[in-house]
């Protein structure tokens, strides 16, 4: 291949070749993220969810994209048709370019920008444009309130999981991605375990900007229909859907990245080896953990009622043996490359702990109300970020001057920050709401 | 729809949709206390929102016209009538026992309840009471639909305030309630349960075991649902403080029930005026002082523990006997009228009924507990927000087919 493709150009070629298969998947692995939503949903509320599409629901989503290309698209009367046309496309854009700073794995990045983080932050921030106007150009009263709604929420929330990053940042001294779990493998803790209280912080503030229950207020159905989505119909819905789980990977990519070790094996300190080999324990995991899946289907697929199902069943089996192949492969392989094959794996693991932890959320809590969650986001959540950070600050000078370990540094932080929680949360108990006690 | 011009988009917001304002505010002249609200916080114009009659939270076809400023409800009203059958109408065209069924149309979520008012209230008419053991059935089967209508309340009203799981646990154990029904008299919504002067039906073997194992396993379900919602933050966030109607208020609209419980008002028919065998069973009446949907939500949970006492109560010792009163096929009551009421799930349920001494009923009017409590609905919702309106229409509990009739 090397002679065919200009020297020139060849730096090129592998971000084009990542870009092109993000944007392929992408919609995909949002497909599959609702499948895992609805099985997830189905088991906390004692049912099985989707099981009529392929054997467990398992080409479900597959039915569900061919059903919104296939459906009418409707632009209503009285929109503003240039600006309904645009506005799914900025939220999906942007929500996309965000992936191409994210670092999954240490050898899969489009792009290691020196402002990586920053870079994100930016471009997923922009993503508000397109809901704004997109509620705007509907000319509709349920779009307009969610779409209001949803941009107030997110400059608040913004600020506070942005303030969360900032105490990651001045641990680890920079903006690259990469660089950033270089910093967490160096001082040999998850910063995640280190400032317990920014990870909370980014956990409610990524929730709250990616509109997820319980901050779903811009898109409240049982309130405002589906807020800013209400008239828009077939594939720009499910553009905006599209976006709204690419972020959720990206906000989950960001919270692994910064606080879940990124591309870390979990126990990177613990070097166990398997008896005759000079393989570890917990490197063989990831290829034992898919050969069960594996054969877990394998052992399902006779009991699937339909042939058809059967032969998806034994493909899926398949699939994982695939994976699971390539997984003990590595092993074999050169460091360089079994790092990459390996970090993806424990990099796409921690993002779907992370959104396994968006979804138990979702179907535990009920949903804020407006002024609340304005309440619960400049009074409780933005004075925490800002003491925290201030807390960072301290420890790190404890840890220059004092030579404190990057653990014990932050120890006092964690309880300062905690007992600021207990007083503000006190300060932030439910009260009778004040507009109706001075109302009549 | 017609005449605006598209694309003039020169006062986005309010006024997008000159032909249609002008109609609404046609209408809301009429409106006592809608166009006391002038002056909104920055001026701008009030947007009038139109909930439902196809809204995923208004319960049915309810449709509330909110005069908003910004979120905030400056006024409301609530149109109803998409589900107006002429129930009351029709009565006056069937014999007393052909309507029976059709009660069971108006609260469809609590059919053996509206069932037991109209055959209690025929039977008076007609100066006839039900056997003891007939009562006593009766009393079972109507608490028990009382627990499945405040599940099926719990449900949805947790829904529309966006915990979504608990809907799904409350179906699950209505689901047991209904499977009694059916095995009782075959059907599982509607059920017509009742004859006039009595039961059609013997209780199927292995009643009182069902029932029995159903409060049994009822009780630690509550405090399953409990441990989701009341005392979690938002949950009381959102509810406590909402949609508060105090006691005169309550009173003074008419408004019966848990709804009124919650004010402090420890008004329920089973006690003061007992009907079925209910002077036979110690439960409590659980009332609360604030009027705020919180505590309807805390009395509406406490009545169905209440029920579920009065059914091990009552399973215990059914008497024997016989289940159908004597009256005759023909039903002819002397002329004269009657209001009788009973404690349904969502308030005081009564029937007047007018008879000139023919087969069929000159009159009957219906006071459905729904739509008497939604009148207090403007007063919760004044000054709240609209994320509030939804918790106070899934508070008062309605159901349209009750309001609509």
């Amino acid at each position: 291949m090397g002679h065919l493709i200009p020297p020139s150009i060849m730096p090129f070629v592998l971000p084009v070749v990542y870009a092109v298969v993000i944007v392929a998947v992408l919609p995909l692995l949002a497909g599959y993220i609702v499948l895992m939503e609805r099985k997830v949903m189905a088991d906390m509320q004692a049912r099985l969810g989707p099981m009529r599409v392929g054997p467990h629901g398992l080409l479900q989503p597959i039915a569900d994209a061919v059903k919104l290309l296939l459906k009418e698209d409707i632009i209503p009367d009285k929109a503003d048709r240039l600006m309904f046309w645009f506005a799914p496309l900025v939220s999906v854009t942007m929500a996309l370019l965000a992936y191409s700073a994210l670092a999954i794995g240490p050898a899969f990045q489009i792009a290691d920008l020196n402002i990586g983080l920053l870079f994100i932050l930016a471009v997923s921030s922009l993503g508000i444009y397109g809901i704004v106007l997109g509620g705007w150009a509907s000319n509709s009263h349920y779009s307009l309130l969610g779409a209001l709604r949803s941009a107030a929420q997110l400059v608040s929330y913004e600020t506070a999981a942005g303030l969360a990053l900032i105490s990651v940042l001045l641990l680890a001294g920079s903006l690259s991605m990469k660089d950033i779990v270089q910093a967490q493998s160096d001082q040999g803790v998850w910063f995640g375990f280190s400032v317990p209280f920014g990870f909370f912080i980014y956990l409610v503030g990524s929730i709250a900007e990616t509109n997820r229950a319980p901050f779903d207020l811009p898109e409240a159905e049982s309130e405002l229909v589906a807020g800013y989505m209400t008239e828009y119909s077939g594939f720009r819905w499910s553009l905006y859907f599209l976006a709204e789980y690419a972020n959720m990977v990206i906000v989950a990519g960001i919270a692994t990245t910064l606080f879940l070790g990124g591309w870390l094996r979990p126990g990177a300190r613990y070097h166990e080896h398997i008896p005759g080999t000079g393989i570890e324990w917990l490197d063989a995991l990831p290829a034992l953990l898919t050969l069960g899946v594996a054969l877990y289907s394998l052992s399902l697929a006779p009991k699937q009622p339909v042939k058809i199902q059967k032969i998806v069943m034994v493909l899926v089996a398949v699939l994982c043996l695939g994976v699971a192949g390539i997984l003990a492969g590595a092993l074999f392989a050169p460091p360089a490359v079994m790092q990459g094959i390996h970090g993806a794996f424990w990099f796409m693991a921690k993002v779907f702990a992370y959104i396994y932890a968006f979804l138990w959320i979702r179907f535990t809590f009920p949903r804020y109300r407006f002024d609340q969650l304005m309440r619960l986001g400049w009074r409780f959540l933005i004075p925490l970020a800002l003491v925290n950070v201030i807390g960072v600050g301290v420890a790190i000078v404890l840890r220059q001057q004092l030579a404190w370990g990057p653990i014990v540094s932050l120890i006092p932080t964690t309880l300062g920050t905690l007992g600021v929680a207990m007083f503000l949360a006190k300060d932030d108990a439910p009260t009778v709401a004040a507009h109706l006690v001075d109302g009549e | 729809m017609g005449s605006g011009k598209s694309g003039n988009r020169e006062r986005a917001v309010a006024a997008h949709n000159g032909h249609e304002r002008m109609s609404n505010e046609h209408t809301i002249k009429t409106i006592s206390g809608m166009d006391s609200v002038n002056a909104t916080v920055l001026g701008a114009d009030e947007i009038i929102l139109n909930m439902g009659p196809q809204h995923p939270s208004t319960h049915g076809v309810l449709r509330v016209k909110l005069k908003l400023d910004g979120e905030r409800v400056a006024g409301s009203e609530c149109i109803i009538g998409y589900l107006h059958r002429g129930v009351e109408k029709i009565a006056e065209h069937r014999s007393y026992q052909q309507f029976a069924p059709y009660v069971d149309r108006m609260d469809y979520v609590a059919a053996v309840s509206n069932g037991l008012g109209y055959c209690e209230a025929v039977e008076k008419l007609l100066g006839t009471e039900a056997p003891p053991r007939a009562r006593v059935v009766r009393t079972i089967l109507t608490e028990l639909q009382r627990i499945a209508s405040h599940l099926l309340w719990l449900g949805t009203h947790a829904l529309d305030i966006g915990a979504l799981t608990p809907v799904f646990y409350c179906f699950r154990e209505r689901e047991e309630i209904l499977k009694i029904f059916e095995k009782y008299c075959g059907a599982r919504l509607t059920t017509h349960a009742f004859r006039i002067g009595g039961l059609q039906y013997e209780t199927y073997d292995g009643f009182e075991e069902d029932t029995r194992r159903f409060c049994n396993d009822f009780a630690h379900k509550i405090d399953e649902y409990e441990t989701l919602l009341t005392e979690n933050r938002i949950w009381v966030g959102r509810t406590k403080g909402v949609g508060i109607l105090n006691a005169a208020d309550a009173i003074a609209l008419g408004v019966t029930g848990p709804v009124l419980r919650a004010s402090g008002v420890k008004w329920d028919l089973r006690k003061a005026l007992p009907y079925a065998a209910y002077d036979q069973y110690e439960f409590d009446i659980p009332t609360r002082g604030t009027g705020d949907t919180y505590d309807r939500y805390v009395v509406r949970m406490e009545e169905m523990r209440q029920s579920r006492r009065i059914c091990l109560q009552a399973i215990e010792n059914i008497p024997t006997g016989p289940i159908m009163a004597r009256i005759g096929k023909v039903l002819k009551p002397p002329p004269g009228e009657v209001y009788h009421s009973i404690e349904a799930p969502k308030g005081e349920l009564g029937y007047y009924i007018v008879s000139d001494g023919t087969t069929q009923p000159y009159r009957v009017r219906v006071r459905p507990p729904s739509f008497i409590n939604l009148q207090a609905f403007d007063k919760m919702a004044k000054g709240s927000l609209i994320a509030d309106v939804v918790a106070i229409i899934g508070t008062i509990d309605i159901v349209l087919g009750e309001v609509d009739r």
